[in-house]
């Protein structure tokens, strides 16, 4: 389904009624942590596998501001995903740190982690991962669930989401009545149900083809712009690059090169051959 | 378990602005009865599946330990032992049954508990919701597993005896109402301890592995 004129304007008013996250989360933040939302420091993690250890990050260091729209690229097997995943908190580096709002995710518990998890940070994966039994309007609901909302609020929420995201008609499908560029709305609409800061996208575009991977990635930088949430996608969808501020390239577990919009233009014609690797 | 009136109205609009990440709120057993019975009603089928094979081996143990009952005291030492030994092989085909079952659903679960951890769920309220459908459908199934087992093995003795009326002579209402009370809490207790173990393992795991597990 397109991102059409249409959707533009349904989203200017759920922006409206859903304050971006920006404003909200600058008040009250420590003096000399506004900038970054997330700062990675020299991460490395390594995979035992039988007898041999293979490194998937070899001290990868990134910071990231508040209210970008960040690109990991590399080849699959360069350890963008394991990357991704330590930033996102769903899983533990080796050495390193990482920090989001300038909280040490090693310094926090398992329940602290959870808030986090359930508050700090908005989950997008390639397969989607919606709960199979449950319809787009509960799966969108259930982070609100975890917070503690009352079901009223939740619903309201959920609603109000899944209307951003065009899909207000989709409620009370189940994730197998829906296709697969549908089924990422609803997971995008899910990972923004509790405000979060930051959305992490893990190759969202993956299992979609050219057509509704592009509407993906103009629903995700729509929403970065309205919302003024910070999207970090991990892909190697060149499509992407294109409504990226950076691009970070990941090559043998550490970053490549990070460039900036601008200058990616200039050279974007040579970029086509990297993705066949993979 | 009480609830940790944890202040959350609003919380997710400053929550997540200053450091201020806060523990988790726990979710009250009543929400994750809530979760538990909606699985369990969304999956009717597969959760009769499950059930069946805990059904099936309380079913075999009822009957064995009915027919134990209706053998009496009064049985030759040889027919006694080689019916303990029939009691002992039931309890254990009913163990490996039932943890098969239970298992089977909690591991083809992996990604969804992957996913709810995700979105902030805790490990408690994970595992609490597998243990409260497990024991539900433990105490169910046994129930059924006994009525048909026992059932059973009393009509097929009344079947191949309909002339001797003594035959049940010496199994009484009470007999009957012992190997329930004996049956239900093995059932309950073993789709609980087969449940238990994986489901803990899989909350605890980091939901990257849990994501990455393909079943």
């Amino acid at each position: 389904m397109a991102v059409s004129e249409e959707d533009v304007k349904t989203a200017g008013n759920g922006a409206a009624a859903a304050p971006a996250a920006v404003g909200e989360a600058t008040n009250g933040k420590k003096p000399g942590g506004h900038e970054y939302v997330v700062r990675a420091k020299d991460l490395v993690k390594e995979f035992q596998m039988g007898q041999e250890t293979t490194r998937a990050l070899n001290g990868v260091s990134l910071d990231i501001k508040r209210g970008e729209y960040i690109s990991i690229m590399g080849p699959s097997g360069s350890g963008k995903s394991t990357f991704f995943n330590m930033i996102g908190g769903l899983d533990k580096p080796n050495s390193g740190s990482v920090f989001i709002n300038d909280v040490d995710m090693a310094q926090l518990d398992a329940q602290e982690l959870a808030f986090l998890r359930c508050h700090t940070i908005g989950y997008i994966f390639q397969t989607f991962n919606l709960i199979p039994v449950m319809t787009a309007l509960e799966n969108v609901q259930l982070p609100t669930i975890f917070a503690g909302k009352s079901s009223e609020d939740g619903t309201a929420r959920a609603i109000e989401l899944l209307e951003i995201v065009g899909l207000e008609h989709r409620l009370h499908h189940k994730p197998s009545q829906l296709s697969g560029g549908q089924q990422q709305r609803v997971a995008i609409a899910r990972s923004l149900a509790n405000n979060p800061s930051i959305v992490l996208a893990d190759e969202p575009t993956g299992n979609l083809d050219e057509k509704t991977g592009k509407d993906i990635i103009a629903l995700l930088r729509r929403l970065n712009k309205e919302q003024g949430v910070t999207v970090i996608s991990a892909t190697h969808d060149h499509k992407m690059v294109d409504v990226s501020d950076r691009v970070v390239w990941i090559r043998d577990g550490r970053v490549d090169k990070i460039e900036l919009r601008e200058d990616i233009d200039l050279h974007i014609g040579s970029m086509g051959n990297e993705d066949d690797e993979a | 378990m009480s609830v940790k009136a944890a202040p959350l109205p609003g919380a997710d609009r400053e929550g997540h602005a200053a450091s201020g990440v806060r523990p988790q709120v726990q979710l009250p057993w009543s929400k994750a009865f809530e979760f538990a019975t909606r699985s369990v009603r969304i999956r009717f089928w597969r959760s009769m599946i499950t059930a069946g094979g805990i059904f099936l081996g309380i079913a075999f143990l009822a009957s064995v330990l009915t027919s134990q009952a209706v053998a009496g005291p009064n049985i030759e030492a040889k027919e006694a032992s080689r019916l303990t030994w029939l009691v002992i092989l039931s309890l254990l085909v009913c163990a490996v049954g039932i943890t098969n079952s239970m298992l089977m659903s909690v591991t083809e679960r992996f990604r969804e508990i992957g996913t709810m951890k995700c979105l902030g769920a805790l490990d408690a309220f994970v595992v609490r919701i597998f243990m409260i459908e497990a024991v539900c459908l433990g105490v169910i199934a046994s129930s059924l597993g006994w009525l048909v087992g026992t059932g059973l093995m009393l009509l097929l003795r009344l079947i191949a005896h309909p002339e001797n009326e003594a035959i049940l002579g010496s199994f009484t209402m009470g007999a009957g109402l012992k190997i329930l009370a004996f049956c239900v809490p093995v059932g309950a207790f073993l789709t609980a301890f087969a449940t238990f173990i994986p489901a803990l393992r899989a909350a605890q795991i980091p939901p990257a592995a849990a994501l990455r597990v393909d079943v």
